[in-house]
């Protein structure tokens, strides 16, 4: 029975095989794991080292101000938010308000502009001596308005660019409510209104709370902006620290504070995650809801949708052509741009690759391999999420400085913290995509004779493959847009179109800073838009049952 | 009660058994294309449970999906309780037509407890009189002591009937289930099935249930309701769709047949399977010419003789079954007839038969003109 003894052979070659690949990929991960928590427990370190007196700059009373003001910005910014968002997801989802699909990618593109960008435009458009202002004066004679700096222009700056995170998981999950459960309370007496208040917000709850803490971190780590519209927060505070003191071990700990704070925002939304066990109580195909007919309500409800529009989109584009048409027009040249252009490119590019290498262990292990070390290494990528940009750069620059020299003042510095920062990014979209692809798929591959090899190339990475390019284009789109840690750790005398924005919107001279912006917004939000905000229900793969999350509310 | 607002100052008629609880007449629908309804009309009497059986496709949850008030009509009327609904000009909204829903998939809130769930269609009334409400639903659907788990964990069986106990609850006019036992495995699809009847007919509730399975319509309703294309077909006992189906079609879809043409000679017809006694005073059948509906349970099997045998019929599968032994027996047109066996002995695939009916048991005929489907 040659036959018999050549079938047994093969199938022992699969089951050694099998195991092999599995220790590779849980020293990747374990890499990757402990690189994304580097720079806190350096910056742990740093800390630990500072003398007396920098704690006692640390724990003095302006820090406490600066603290509150930051609290208050992020709770001002989170309100406007969510009463921006979710109206907007349920009325471009659920209702016949016109022209809604092109009105919901409209709402999310303020998520391609850097907030720098958008407190420049602001400024030009409502500051003194703005746009507005120059209109409103011939008319009515108004010489002065309501000062843009400050809390109000930094919260209008900020909920316009944190917003469209919290639209998007707000329109993700209201696509997963089952119409079904609206339809049931409108069959037991209630009316529209009181359903979408028992029925439809408590659904949606968890994500809106996702949502809201992605914007209050967003918020914490918010640089530019803030700087821009003179409202200082924490960054601003540890970034000064930085650029001034000579001790900079304040700044370290001041740094080390922020994290902390992130670390906290990060561990709530980790607790509302959990307690989230709202899923389709059962399987079977949800009919699609009815659309929601506004009325009289229709035109009214449009303009709401495209207020934010107008004001996060169309006037900052407005006035960035503007200015650049004007600096022609006067024949300021616009300085160097291609230089930037092909450094953010560059950069980019190489941070969305290296972000998605080091993604894919993770990835893979926290959806094939549950266990309690992989959902370890999940949870500290996860870090990076928190951690603002500035508090990351601080702590690799000491690295560079202390340990790792011949790194420092490279760009591969730089890369790194751009993948601390972004690795969450990329293991979510990464995540996602390969949850629905069913085990059962890839060992129907096998059975049916292909190698392990074979089978990721035929089989798994073509329906992961709009995740991966999703995830790619979130990391390119965010490293295009990144400032802080870019300021921080760029080499000297390589400029980006972020640090060149920068350099001239810091000084005032935002006509100078037309070009580089608009050459910003255009190459990372045209590609990344299209990726990013691609309807999922228009997605070719056919989208797996609910996903049940692996923690439940009471069990 | 709360009844339909732009109708509270018109004096109620009485809900008499010749209105219906239910009274859907003519009724079409359609969302811009082809017709999803088209002149369907349904009566249900008060307490009775009315089943809607058809294929998927034919328009039935859209039917109830009318009588709830989530599907605007085009055309005809909905009454329910003897009041105007919906028509072409009228749409009262499903939050005020009092009636029960039980979804496919159930539905339940997953934020809310089951007797959170259960409570949900109680508004207005005080928590004192709102427990009062839900206490005895909550027993006589058997989910005492699970009133404070969320319906995640709970079993699809539990699930189900938290979803019948909200749409009780609220008592109302009329219970709409929509296929309600899909979800749920074979062998506790029959157990509940029993159960949920006894469930409503204790709470007395007018009940229609939607589905696509033909045992679950026959073995639940009063009335089964059978729809082809955007209309009921037939309305009848579920003795009548069965033993007296109006179509092929019909009878099609209330139990296994098969339909071949024959000819008719005096009260018996003549098909390639045999001759075979017809029903008298079905139908008036006025040609010779007839498709004869033969149904496997009506028909036996026996060992041809083998003079004759050489171009008459033959087996060629055999499934056994338990409680009989299915045979596939191929004639000599080609078609292939179902006969449930009971006999112990094994017909070999390729064994030359004759089919003839059960003693006592008679076919149906129908006109040639009434399409085979």
């Amino acid at each position: 029975m040659a036959n018999l003894a050549e079938l047994g052979r093969i199938q022992t070659g699969v089951a050694v095989k099998k195991q092999r690949p599995h220790i590779a990929l849980w020293v990747a991960g374990g890499i990757v794991g402990t690189a994304a928590v580097l720079p806190v427990i350096y910056l742990v370190i740093r800390t630990a080292g500072a003398g007396q007196e920098a704690w006692d700059l640390v724990f003095r009373a302006r820090t406490a101000a600066v603290l509150g003001r930051t609290a208050l910005l992020i709770a001002t910014v989170t309100f406007f938010s969510t009463l921006v968002a979710v109206p907007v997801a349920w009325l471009t989802l659920r209702t016949d308000l016109p022209f809604k699909r092109t009105l919901a990618v409209g709402a999310a593109l303020p998520l391609v502009v850097p907030s720098y960008v958008m407190a420049m435009t602001l400024i030009e458009a409502f500051g003194p001596r703005g746009i507005l202002q120059q209109l409103l004066e011939g008319p009515i004679g108004l010489h002065r308005l309501h000062d843009i700096y400050g809390l109000g222009g930094a919260t209008l700056a900020v909920v316009l660019v944190t917003y469209p995170y919290v639209l998007l998981t707000a329109r993700g999950a209201l696509r997963r409510v089952d119409p079904a459960l609206e339809e049931a309370a409108r069959s037991m007496g209630y009316g529209p209104v009181a359903t979408f208040r028992r029925v439809t917000l408590p659904a949606l709850r968890p994500a809106i709370t996702a949502g809201v803490l992605l914007a209050a971190l967003y918020t914490l780590s918010e640089f530019g902006a803030v700087a821009l519209l003179r409202y200082e927060t924490f960054t601003a505070a540890v970034y000064a620290q930085y650029s001034s003191a000579l001790d900079r071990s304040v700044a370290a700990s001041l740094a080390l504070v922020l994290a902390v704070v992130a670390v906290v925002i990060l561990i709530a939304e980790d607790f509302s995650r959990g307690h989230a066990a709202y899923h389709r109580s059962s399987a079977g195909a949800a009919r699609p809801a009815k659309n929601v007919k506004l009325g009289a309500w229709r035109w009214p409800a449009f303009m709401f949708v495209l207020l934010p529009i107008i004001v996060g989109l169309l006037i900052p584009l407005t006035v960035l052509g503007y200015w650049l048409a004007q600096g022609l027009a006067h024949g300021r040249g616009a300085g160097p741009v291609w230089e930037p252009v092909r450094h953010s490119v560059f950069i980019s590019l190489l941070a969305a690759l290296a972000t998605l290498v080091a993604a894919a262990p993770v990835a893979v292990l926290a959806v094939r391999h549950r266990n309690i070390l992989s959902r370890t290494i999940e949870r500290l990528t996860y870090i990076g999420f928190g951690l603002p940009g500035i508090a990351v750069a601080l702590s690799l620059v000491f690295f560079g400085i202390n340990i790792a020299t011949p790194l420092y003042q490279t760009v591969w510095l730089l890369l790194f913290a751009y993948v601390v920062l972004f690795l969450p990014a990329a293991v979510g979209a990464l995540r996602s995509s390969l949850v629905q692809v069913s085990p059962r798929i890839e060992e129907a591959a096998q059975a049916l004779g292909r190698t392990p090899v074979k089978i990721m190339t035929s089989v798994t990475l073509p329906l992961v493959a709009p995740g991966i390019l999703s995830g790619a284009a979130m990391v390119f789109l965010m490293t295009m847009k990144e400032l802080p840690a870019t300021l921080v750790l760029s080499p000297i005398g390589s400029e980006t179109l972020a640090t060149s924005v920068w350099s001239s919107a810091s000084e005032a001279l935002f006509a100078r800073a037309a070009l580089p912006a608009i050459l910003l917004v255009t190459v990372a939000g045209v590609p990344t838009a299209f990726f990013v905000l691609r309807d999922p229900a228009r997605r070719s793969m056919p989208e797996a049952g609910p996903i049940r999350p692996e923690r439940t509310g009471a069990g | 009660m709360r009844f339909p607002r732009p109708f509270t100052s018109t004096p109620r008629p009485p809900a008499s058994t010749e209105t219906g609880v239910i009274h859907v007449q003519e009724v079409s629908v359609d969302y811009g294309g082809a017709p999803v309804l088209n002149g369907f009309s349904l009566l249900v009497r008060a307490g009775e449970f009315v089943s809607v059986l058809g294929r998927s496709g034919v328009g039935k949850t859209t039917a109830l999906r009318v009588i709830a008030g989530f599907e605007h009509v085009n055309a005809g009327y909905v009454r329910l309780g003897g009041l105007l609904v919906g028509s072409s000009f009228i749409h009262v909204p499903p939050d005020r037509r009092r009636v029960g829903i039980v979804f496919q998939d159930y539905a339940l809130f997953p934020h809310l407890t089951v007797a959170e769930n259960v409570a949900f269609g109680l508004q207005g009334i005080d928590r004192r009189e709102r427990e009062a409400r839900v206490r005895p639903v909550i027993d006589m659907t058997g989910l005492t002591g699970l009133e404070r788990r969320y319906p995640h964990e709970m079993s699809g069986g539990q699930q189900q009937r938290v979803a019948l106990a909200r749409a009780l609850a609220p008592r109302p006019v009329a219970l709409l289930l929509d296929e309600p036992f899909s979800n749920l495995d074979r062998n506790l699809r029959s157990t509940l099935r029993r159960e949920v009847r006894d469930i409503v007919k204790r709470a007395g509730a007018t009940t229609v249930l939607v589905t696509h399975d033909r045992e679950e319509a026959l073995a639940l309703a009063d009335r089964v309701a059978v729809m082809g294309n955007g209309r009921v077909e037939q309305f009848g006992t579920p003795e009548d769709v069965y033993e007296r189906p109006v179509s092929p079609e019909v009878a099609r879809m209330t139990g296994p047949c098969e339909v071949i043409p024959g000819t008719m000679r005096g009260s018996v017809v003549i098909t390639e399977a045999g001759e075979f006694p017809v029903v008298q005073g079905q139908l008036a059948v006025s040609e010779s010419s007839v498709q004869v509906l033969m149904r496997a349970a009506d028909l036996e099997l026996g060992l041809a003789d083998p003079e004759t045998a050489e171009a008459g019929a033959f087996v060629v599968y055999r499934e056994f079954r338990g409680e009989f032994t299915q045979y596939g027996v191929r004639l000599p047109s080609g078609m292939t007839l179902r006969v449930q066996g009971r006999s112990v002995a094994r017909l070999p695939d390729g064994a030359r038969v004759t089919v003839r009916t059960r003693p006592g048991a008679k076919v149906l005929v129908f006109p040639k003109t009434a399409g085979t489907g």
